[in-house]
């Protein structure tokens, strides 16, 4: 596979690489909400967390680990970067599509890129339900 | 001397052609171009005699004779003539008879030139039993033996897998066949090995064997298969028609300068055998050995003994085969992972052995060959081990793995 520019910069130097915590520490913690999205035998997992912050209600951190192809591990990176500072509401506005077109996605790399979606809004769903915050009638449903 | 990137180790998908086999071929692209079909002129006979020379070559390291030897376009071209040619000339009940046309043994790690010839006999009235290797992916002669029936017409197995390089136990296949008297033609398709090992056709009781020149480092586009004369004569329904070269199994003007490669590197196959082996395996082991030492989690494919000396398949766990390739660009090699096939699935070779997706995706093969050199290996070795570790850092499975959180028991979102 040969790749454009910016999927290449995102995969040699990720950005927002890492977690806040255990799996164990982020479970117990109401200001971090975790997204874990995909199989390893489909080839790609994501893990995206959000810390956000309660008293203004915006995320202000972002972080990922991913085991996949280069596009899923840039597009899992862009999607920390896009989410720092934005809104819960303005995360969940986030589209695959919007990924695709920054990263220059070959089309049978999409698939990445809904991952990213679905992770973005699996981890603010999480943090959602830890709060007690109405879930979103578009992330209760699962891809 | 310094290292020049990128580094190839992907032998077994192809071979650069020796230069000693460039120089054999340039006289018959300009100055001897003649068809060998052409029987009253110099032309002719001097193109023919550049084939003869060849097909002498290539029996040569078959242990076969130059009569058996058919040269085709390559070892895909051999398979589909060995495999529905035989199927074809031995069926045991005409088409639409509503009974069975006859049964195929084959395997389920076989290349698809095998496998997909098959599945089209198969739906066309042949029965086909696609055997299963266990876990260290050699097919024995009690597996071959079990399945037998008497309708039973071929046996198709690789000689050596080219995914795992693992190593079938042919000539006990060959010898089982002989010795249960039936009427079993035994076709192997020995693309990784035959011209890499030694082969002796008749000793090891093989009728139809497929080779390639391009895997041993002749030129692409040539291949042959052998085919048996004697005890017994093997016949074949040809699959492409025309002037009758190739005595009948295969017309078509013959690939002069090709045929003239193929020859040659099988000539220089013979000459270096011994050598590239003690070179390949030692170099192979040291390969195997230091990334499993330095990186956990990490496993050698396939038998660890019945092996080709240069093809290495290892999993490293927790990293994506696609990622690791580009982790590691200055190296050119393969992998099982689902990201860098065109059907987006994993090795069905890997998967076929019980390996696991999640190891199949992980996989990388690296296939070393005539001039590979010990400095290349080492820098392969080390970009590794950095690549996995770098990639593994990156990984949520490692870190759950360090946390001791059992992965198979994740109820995971699949897509």
């Amino acid at each position: 596979m040969s790749y454009g520019p910016k999927i290449i910069d995102h995969y040699e130097n990720p950005r927002n690489v890492g977690n806040f915590g255990t799996q164990a520490d982020v479970k117990t913690r109401k200001d971090v909400g975790v997204g874990l999205v995909g199989a390893p035998e489909c080839g790609d997992v994501m893990q995206l967390q959000i810390k956000v912050d309660q008293a203004t209600g915006k995320i202000e951190d972002a972080k990922f680990k991913c085991f996949g192809c280069g596009s899923a591990i840039a597009s899992s990176s862009l999607a920390t970067e896009w989410l720092k500072g934005k809104s819960l509401d303005e995360g969940l506005a986030i589209k695959n599509t919007q990924i695709v077109e920054e990263l220059s996605l070959p089309p049978v790399k999409i698939h990445c890129s809904v991952l990213a979606e679905d992770a973005i809004r699996a981890a603010i769903a999480d943090y959602k339900a830890k709060n007690g915050l109405p879930a979103d009638a578009d992330t209760a449903q699962s891809r | 001397m310094a290292l020049k990137f990128p580094i190839y180790l992907d032998h077994a998908a192809t071979t650069p052609c020796d230069p000693r086999v460039v120089e054999a071929m340039l006289p018959y692209f300009t100055e001897k171009f003649g068809n060998p079909g052409s029987r009253n002129h110099s032309f002719g006979w001097e193109a023919e005699a550049g084939v003869d020379a060849a097909r002498e070559q290539v029996a040569a390291v078959l242990g076969a004779t130059d009569k058996e030897i058919i040269f085709t376009s390559g070892a895909t071209e051999s398979n589909n003539l060995a495999i529905r040619g035989g199927a074809l000339m031995y069926e045991k009940h005409p088409a639409g008879s509503g009974k069975s046309r006859g049964h195929i043994i084959t395997s389920i790690i076989e290349h698809k030139a095998v496998l997909d010839p098959c599945k089209r006999l198969q739906k066309e009235g042949f029965e086909v039993t696609f055997l299963e290797p266990p876990s260290d992916g050699v097919i024995t002669a009690d597996m071959v033996k079990n399945a037998l029936r008497d309708d039973t017409i071929l046996v198709s197995l690789m000689w050596a897998n080219n995914e795992i390089g693992t190593i079938n136990e042919i000539p006990a296949i060959g010898a089982m066949l002989k010795a249960s008297g039936r009427e079993v033609i035994f076709h192997t398709d020995a693309t990784q090995w035959a011209g890499k090992m030694p082969t002796s056709v008749d000793k090891d009781n093989v009728d139809l064997l497929s080779m390639s020149s391009h895997k041993i480092y002749g030129p692409k586009g040539v291949g042959a298969l052998y085919v048996r004369r004697r005890r017994p004569r093997v016949r074949l329904a040809s699959l492409v028609d025309g002037g009758g070269q190739e005595r009948g199994f295969r017309s078509g003007t013959l690939n002069v300068t090709g045929i003239v490669g193929m020859g040659k590197a099988c000539e220089i196959a013979m000459q270096e055998m011994d050598r590239d082996t003690a070179r390949l395996s030692k170099m192979r082991k040291r390969l195997e050995e230091s990334v499993t030492a330095q990186l956990d989690s990490t496993q050698v494919n396939g038998h660890r003994e019945k092996r080709l000396p240069h093809i290495a398949n290892i999993s490293f766990g927790f990293v994506e085969g696609e990622s690791l390739m580009m982790a590691c660009k200055e190296i050119a090699c393969s992998s099982g992972s689902a990201c860098t096939s065109a059907s987006l699935e994993p090795s069905y070779v890997l998967k076929g052995l019980g390996v696991g997706d999640e190891l199949a995706h992980s996989s990388l093969r690296l296939s070393l060959g005539r001039w590979t050199t010990d400095e290349q290996v080492d820098y392969a070795i080390e970009k590794i081990v950095a690549a996995v570790k770098k990639l593994r850092a990156l990984s949520p499975l490692y870190d759950m793995h360090k946390e001791g959180i059992d992965l198979s028991k994740v109820e995971w979102a699949g897509h």
